[in-house]
């Protein structure tokens, strides 16, 4: 008894009565739901319009539901199927029913499309079968199915069929870095004419760090008459680096082609003076020089306006103090000043690397066959061939490589260092 | 003031009556299409005589760059806003396997021909498929610059492959698509037979192995307007292009070029209707109206696309602005030089072929 009112007179009151404590968390309680409110709209806009469909995507390259679901009889059938001989005569009569059903249903096309990305041909061997065994009453239907498309005859389908019967796969991944499944289900690499994403994705990154690299040969002295330049003169310099910012995108795509190709205006000039002669016109554009110089000039703000940022903060008087302390303009420039805009640096490096590693307009025009990214075949099979799994697959592998580089830099650079402005 | 009040609450009354009378009747229909001159075509010669025709439909014109990640998207997301998509004959077909777009039955729901025959035998042969409605023919076929070269003119497909008589570059498509076909046809392999080759895999080497002769001097175009702006500045002397594209470079800018007929790839672009949506009754009826005969023949006023129904052919005119001829820039008139895509076939083997392609380039 008489500790627990020891206890009581020892907790802090409000004039009211309640414990401090508790009046506190109240009082903050409501600060924080106001905070949150307050960040709500755009934490719930990041949620819908980005996380969600992200996750989403990246869950497509997984994804294989569609055969299980459109092809269920077959599967089971299937199931214990050793896979050395034709399949039973039930197997053949379960893809019936279910090629019936299918087409019924109008399921049995997709099941189609996802067997062609496996095996070139399977569209039409699905496709025209389903139409065929739909008139077929009776089996058995081992004959028919086979007298429908000799395809079916061979034990490489079936075991195909079997091989994709999981709705998750590993198919999309291979396919997304150059190997395959063989009939047997060993991973093995594509064939020599259709190997091209490692190399696409090789060149997506050498060709992202060398813009990288260009862009900060050509920013940082920039940056630096920019943050030295007495006002007046510095503004209008601003507005020289800011005009192309303006300017559409594809304008200043389109006006790299005018001035590069072998028409164009800087060969033209070359003939001219006489460097080169008319019909040894060098190929500028459609190929990897067009899209290194149009990406450098058009990412060349991102790592101007970080560097600017902090060249301005830099006291001039530290340069003067280390030229009074003995060090040539060099010495001083490399010891002292540099590092001082390591942070601009690596924020401007960060921001040209990852926007040029996704970048998909500018090289579809000027990059010819080899100057187009890996983005541009993300592109073809998001629109064009509709193979969003491959998609997705070559998207997860690029955002993890990202997300890697990411922690590599953050490890020895640190993230915390960076300054945008 | 109890009088103002009697006459505020009827009107108002009738008001709200209007309102609901007009929408049960307006209908808002979202068209899709490729936009530019071709769209405005379709404008002059379907939307805005139907528009007037039925004063209770409302047709929105919405542009797309092609290509079926749209329409895909609204089927899984259940909620499909396009009433009707223009689509090239290879995507109808990828869509209707797998059941984005309405099975269409020709007969049943398309105008027959003014002497009575039935859709079905009306549209020219071959291009009919189940979700798929036809409406013009375009071709891809090669032009030249006409002040390239001194005496002899490039005629045939094998002088396009053929540097040492035609020397400069030349511009192709970036995709497997027609060039294998192109390079069959100039090695000497007759259009009739072209798939039955590139079905084999020594076909498809054949293929690649003549279009390896030119590789070096070809420039990959992947935007449509691309080539004829190249041809136009002179940085090639060959291009590729779609012969609407390459028409208005010749007739209406006045470029120095001609196409050449021959090998040229014959395509169709029609009509599909995604499944799902709400107002199909009123997209049929429009459809029906849009590739009759008349309208068909209408829409060649406007873009030297030929129409896809044999009964238009003869109606077409002259071209409503330049006051030409149409007749000799439909595609279709030069038809036994060319030959009709499969689409089929390619629907089987692009993604293979693509990948192969591609890998081919960066060799």
């Amino acid at each position: 008894m008489a500790e627990a009112t020891l206890e009581q007179s020892d907790v802090m009151r409000t004039a009211d009565g309640t414990p401090l404590k508790v009046s506190i968390a109240r009082a903050m309680r409501r600060n924080k739901l106001m905070a949150l409110a307050l960040i709500a709209p755009l934490f719930l806009f990041i949620l819908f319009s980005f996380l969600i469909p992200i996750v989403d995507m990246s869950f497509r390259s997984i994804d294989n539901s569609v055969i299980p679901e459109v092809l269920p009889r077959t599967v089971a059938a299937l199931e214990d199927w050793d896979g050395q001989d034709l399949p039973p005569e039930e197997a053949f009569a379960a893809l019936a029913a279910d090629m019936k059903a299918g087409r019924e249903s109008r399921e049995i096309g997709k099941v189609a499309t996802r067997l062609n990305y496996e095996m070139s041909g399977m569209r039409g061997t699905v496709m025209g079968s389903a139409r065929r065994i739909a008139k077929v009453e009776e089996g058995p239907y081992k004959e028919a199915l086979i007298d429908a498309n000799k395809d079916w005859g061979d034990l490489a389908t079936w075991q195909l069929l079997k091989r994709v019967s999981s709705p998750y796969t590993l198919g999309y991944y291979l396919n997304a870095v150059d190997l395959r499944y063989d009939t047997q289900g060993n991973i093995e690499a594509q064939p020599d004419f259709r190997q091209i994403y490692v190399d696409l994705f090789l060149r997506t990154f050498w060709m992202s760090i060398l813009i990288t690299g260009l862009t900060i040969l050509l920013g940082y002295p920039i940056a630096h008459l920019l943050a030295t330049l007495p006002l007046r003169y510095s503004n209008l310099l601003m507005i020289l680096v800011l005009l192309p910012f303006w300017t559409s995108l594809l304008v200043r795509t389109t006006a790299w082609i005018v001035m590069l190709q072998s028409e164009g205006v800087l060969n033209d000039m070359l003939v001219w003076i006489g460097v080169i002669s008319d019909d040894a016109r060098p190929q500028l554009v459609y190929n990897k020089i067009g899209t290194i110089v149009a990406m450098t000039h058009i990412l060349l703000p991102f790592m101007v306006l970080p560097l600017y940022s902090v060249m301005k903060t830099i006291p001039p008087s530290y340069m003067r103090a280390a030229r009074s302390l003995g060090a040539n303009q060099v010495t001083a420039f490399v010891k002292v000043y540099i590092p001082q805009t390591l942070s601009g640096i690596g924020a401007g490096s960060i921001l040209v690397f990852i926007l040029a590693i996704g970048y998909y307009i500018t090289p579809a025009l000027v990059g010819g066959t080899t100057g187009t990214l890996i983005s541009n075949q993300i592109a073809y099979h998001m629109q064009q061939s509709l193979n969003w799994g491959l998609a997705a697959a070559l998207g997860v592998i690029l955002l993890g490589t990202v997300i890697a580089l990411y922690f590599i830099y953050n490890r020895l650079v640190g993230i915390d260092k960076m300054k945008l402005g | 003031m109890k009088k103002t009040l009697r006459y505020t609450t009827v009107s108002l009354a009738g008001a709200v009556a209007l309102t609901f009378a007009a929408s049960a009747q307006a209908v808002e229909l979202n068209v899709v299409s490729w936009g530019g001159a071709y769209t405005a075509s379709q404008l002059k010669a379907y939307h805005q005589p139907y528009m007037e025709a039925n004063p209770g439909v409302t047709l929105n014109s919405l542009d797309y760059s092609g290509g079926l990640a749209e329409v895909r998207a609204q089927s899984e997301a259940g909620n499909v806003t396009w009433d009707l998509v223009d689509v090239v004959v290879a995507d109808a077909i990828r869509g209707c396997d797998e059941g984005l777009f309405m099975e269409i039955d020709h007969d049943a729901m398309l105008a027959a021909a003014p002497d009575g025959s039935p859709a079905s035998k009306d549209f020219l042969e071959g291009t009919l498929s189940d979700c798929f409605i036809p409406q013009i023919i375009y071709s891809t076929a090669f032009a030249y610059r006409t002040d390239a070269f001194k005496g002899d003119q490039p005629k045939t497909m094998a002088d396009v492959f053929n540097l040492e008589k035609f020397p400069g570059k030349r511009t192709l498509q970036r995709a497997p698509i027609n060039n294998l076909e192109w390079a069959l046809i100039a090695d000497g392999v007759d259009a009739s037979e072209v798939y039955d080759v590139l079905d084999t895999p020594e076909g498809v080497q054949r293929a690649f192995d003549k279009l390896d002769t030119i590789k070096d001097e070809v420039i990959w175009w992947t935007e449509g307007a691309v080539p004829a702006q190249l041809l136009a500045d002179g940085e090639v002397v060959f291009g590729t292009g779609y012969n609407g594209r390459l028409f208005s470079a010749i007739e209406e800018e006045k470029q120095p070029l001609a196409i050449i007929w021959d090998g040229q790839v014959l395509d169709i672009d029609g009509w599909a209707i995604p499944s799902g949506g709400q107002n199909k009754d009123e997209v049929l009826k429009f459809v029906k109206y849009a590739t009759d005969t008349q309208r068909l023949a209408d829409q060649a006023k406007y873009i030297s696309y030929g129409p896809a129904r044999n009964s238009s052919l003869p109606l077409v005119g002259k071209h409503a602005e330049l006051g030409i001829d149409m007749g000799p820039h439909m595609p279709t008139k030069y038809a036994d030089q060319g030959f009709l895509t499969d689409f089929q076939w390619w629907a089987d083997n692009r993604d293979e072929l693509n990948e192969r392609f591609e890998a081919w380039l960066q060799q």
